[in-house]
């Protein structure tokens, strides 16, 4: 009987529990032209890797909780000196000193709007998002980058003000857990576990 | 019957003087679960600008092209990472490139920077390594490296490169050991002694005080190769800016790095040791054809070379690194050297493919104590020391950091700050580990040349980091 596989953190350590691999028996490929001669196999395999966030993993704590978390550098030799970050960036890209991490939730929800956008009608293996998939960019006043995330309800359009939402409820504690939807929309439209 | 043309044999030559300026590296560890590899990266960086008292910013001004090395996507999961770690470290738009060629990516990352700068193309540049071998379990991770072998023939057998290594132990132990248990003691000491020196390196990731029977009590991983032979398998970067002269004397006026002469050679071989046809050795400056034409005979079995005995790549590295800096015999010329100790059985074998000893006698380079900081049978200074950062058994195996680790090591001793380095409480304190009381300082005083090998598993890719402190060269034109 396999175990799911689950990592904990102990003494700087990863303490690993459950089946992180399984093997499932391969096949010959054969070609149905060629009176059945052998080809290849199939290499089946399914592994469970381990990521750390690091230095990010506030970013992604964060958004379980409702928030969204920037970087500022505040080197006060650095060129680049008060630079917001979103993407969130651990290093100051200038002088790679450890950037400030911020709250900037109340700039997303004042200032968000779409930059640019695409909409993605195939995906790939191991999506989860329900397509099709509207990306959007979205850039903050007074921030340096433009993050890449995606359209929760409604049709993107260029320069649309829009709102972040959560997924508070089940999170992911992935990028997924972050979506953003036009200003305005109501609260029972909202895809279920996902919040202002 | 390998047979190498005129041209094949060139000696390398580059078209103008390069220098190691400055280096650094990250703690190394089986895992680190608080931090991503763009901050690993960053710690080496920005080690390597304190080297020469600038910031990291000021330190990056002066790159312009940058290499990096970083060997296995897969153990990541993440296809580009120098892509990745490029844009953290600040460094686009400048032109980039990864390196991969296996447990050789550090050493061969060292090799494009240096050519980078010999052709005039770039003043400054960067060669960084990494590995992230933390996101998979010990024995996916053994699957993961095993798929560096061919997957058709010899990845399914185990799917694990210590099995490749101890086929060529068993060979080894049979032909030079003569199956005397006296060559497997041997082979013992060597993780004995990598263990021991990893307790004075606070980067190292597995320092023990341990003795030649816990080597032979730790569990078989492939007979006759235990735990404690085998290399570890680790998270880190290490990184290296190489410079031209005029700006290797310009970012190191006023400190305590003196700027080091550089070069470095490659050799390759095919994946599967079984695919090595029979050949005559290529004679390294020290050799005769005379001394070996009686090898079978004094080693039954030992006539076919390579075989499974010996690595062509390693060789060839060598064969082209001497000739290139004028190094006649490795033990004289050199100082102080870091070899790729994958396991204990191929620390033996490149002792002899780099001439340290005579074919079929490189386990004497351990048993005179030679390969000591200060030889235990006489208590004088060993004659040329190796892996006193542990090694990759005792400090680490991050991949594509390894060879970079291994010359960012050497150019202390050769810096005389090796001291400095390994001794910082704060270091020792900021890496959470403890300094040992019976810490000793393993400078090897006056040394003024180096040598380090990076070798990708079974000896597929070989390459061979000369140092040489400008004052103390062998050849003027090199």
């Amino acid at each position: 009987m396999s175990k799911y596989a689950t990592v904990r953190v102990k003494d700087n350590m990863y303490k690993v529990m459950g089946d992180f691999h399984h093997l499932t028996p391969n096949t010959p490929i054969r070609d149905l032209n060629d009176g059945g001669k052998l080809v290849g196999v199939t290499n089946p395999r399914e592994m469970t890797y381990i990521h750390s966030y690091g230095g990010e993993a506030v970013f992604f704590e964060s958004l379980s909780k409702g928030k969204l978390m920037a970087t500022r550098c505040d080197n006060p030799k650095c060129e680049a000196k008060g630079t917001i970050y979103q993407p969130f960036r651990i290093h100051c890209m200038d002088c790679l000193g450890k950037n400030t991490v911020i709250d900037m939730t109340d700039i997303a929800k004042k200032t968000a709007t779409i930059h640019t956008f695409m909409v993605c009608e195939r995906s790939g293996a191991f999506n989860v998002l329900h397509k099709p998939i509207k990306f959007i960019n979205i850039e903050f006043e007074g921030v340096s980058t433009i993050l890449m995330s995606y359209l929760a309800v409604g049709e993107p359009e260029m320069g649309m003000r829009v709102v972040p939402i959560f997924q508070t409820t089940d999170p992911t504690y992935t990028i997924l857990d972050l979506a953003w939807v036009p200003e305005g929309t109501k609260k029972n439209k909202l895809p279920e576990g996902f919040s202002f | 019957m390998i047979k190498f043309s005129e041209q094949q044999l060139k000696i390398p030559k580059l078209m103008r003087p390069v220098y190691l300026v400055t280096a650094g590296q990250s703690k190394f560890d089986r895992a680190f679960p608080h931090k991503r590899t763009e901050e690993l990266c960053v710690d080496a960086l920005t080690q390597a600008a304190e080297m020469i008292n600038l910031t990291p910013a000021e330190l990056k001004r002066h790159i312009h092209t940058c290499y990096y090395g970083h060997f296995a996507d897969h153990f990541g999961d993440q296809l580009l990472g120098e892509a990745v770690i490029h844009d953290r470290l600040g460094l686009d738009p400048l032109g980039n490139i990864g390196i991969k060629t296996g447990g050789a990516t550090g050493g061969s990352t060292l090799w494009e920077a240096v050519k980078a700068v010999a052709s005039g193309y770039s003043d400054c540049v960067l060669a960084m390594g990494w590995e992230r071998m933390d996101e998979v379990p010990t024995d996916e991770g053994n699957f993961l490296i095993s798929c560096a072998a061919d997957k058709d023939w010899e990845s399914p057998l185990g799917h694990i490169y210590t099995g490749y290594y101890a086929v060529m132990a068993q060979k080894y132990w049979k032909v030079f050991g003569k199956e005397e248990e006296s060559f497997r003691r041997t082979m013992a000491e060597i993780s004995v002694k990598h263990h021991g020196y990893a307790r004075f390196n606070p980067y190292a990731q597995a320092p023990m005080k341990i003795t030649v029977e816990d080597v032979l009590k730790s569990p078989v991983v492939a007979y006759p190769l235990r735990a404690l032979d085998a290399c570890l398998m680790s998270v880190g970067a290490a990184c290296a800016i190489i410079c031209d002269e005029k700006t290797a004397v310009k970012l190191t006026k006023g400190t305590k790095n003196k700027p080091l002469r550089i070069w470095v050679t490659a050799g390759s071989h095919s994946l599967r040791p079984a695919d090595r046809r029979d050949m005559e050795i290529p004679l390294l400056p020290n050799e005769t054809a005379k001394q070996y034409k009686d090898l079978g005979e004094r080693f039954p079995g030992g006539e076919r070379y390579p075989g499974f005995t010996g690595f062509l790549a390693a060789r060839m590295a060598a064969w082209y690194a001497y000739r290139m800096t004028g190094i006649v015999d490795p033990i004289k010329d050199l100082d102080v050297i870091e070899l790729h100790d994958a396991f204990t059985i191929s620390d033996i074998q490149t002792y002899e493919d780099i001439g340290l000893r005579p074919y079929g006698e490189g386990r004497d380079y351990v048993e005179s104590g030679d390969c000591y900081h200060t030889n235990p049978k006489t208590g004088k200074p060993g004659r040329l020391p190796s892996n006193l950062s542990g090694g990759l058994i005792g400090c680490m195996h991050a991949v594509g950091a390894t060879g970079i680790m291994q010359t960012f090591e050497i150019a202390t001793h050769l810096w005389n700050r090796w001291a400095e380095i390994h001794g910082d409480e704060k270091r020792w304190k900021a890496f959470d580990r403890k300094k040992p009381a019976d810490w000793t300082d393993l400078q090897v005083k006056g040394a003024k040349r180096a040598l380090a090998i990076s070798h990708a598993g079974v000896g597929s890719h070989v390459t061979a980091t000369i140092l040489m402190d400008p004052d103390h060269l062998l050849k003027k034109d090199a």
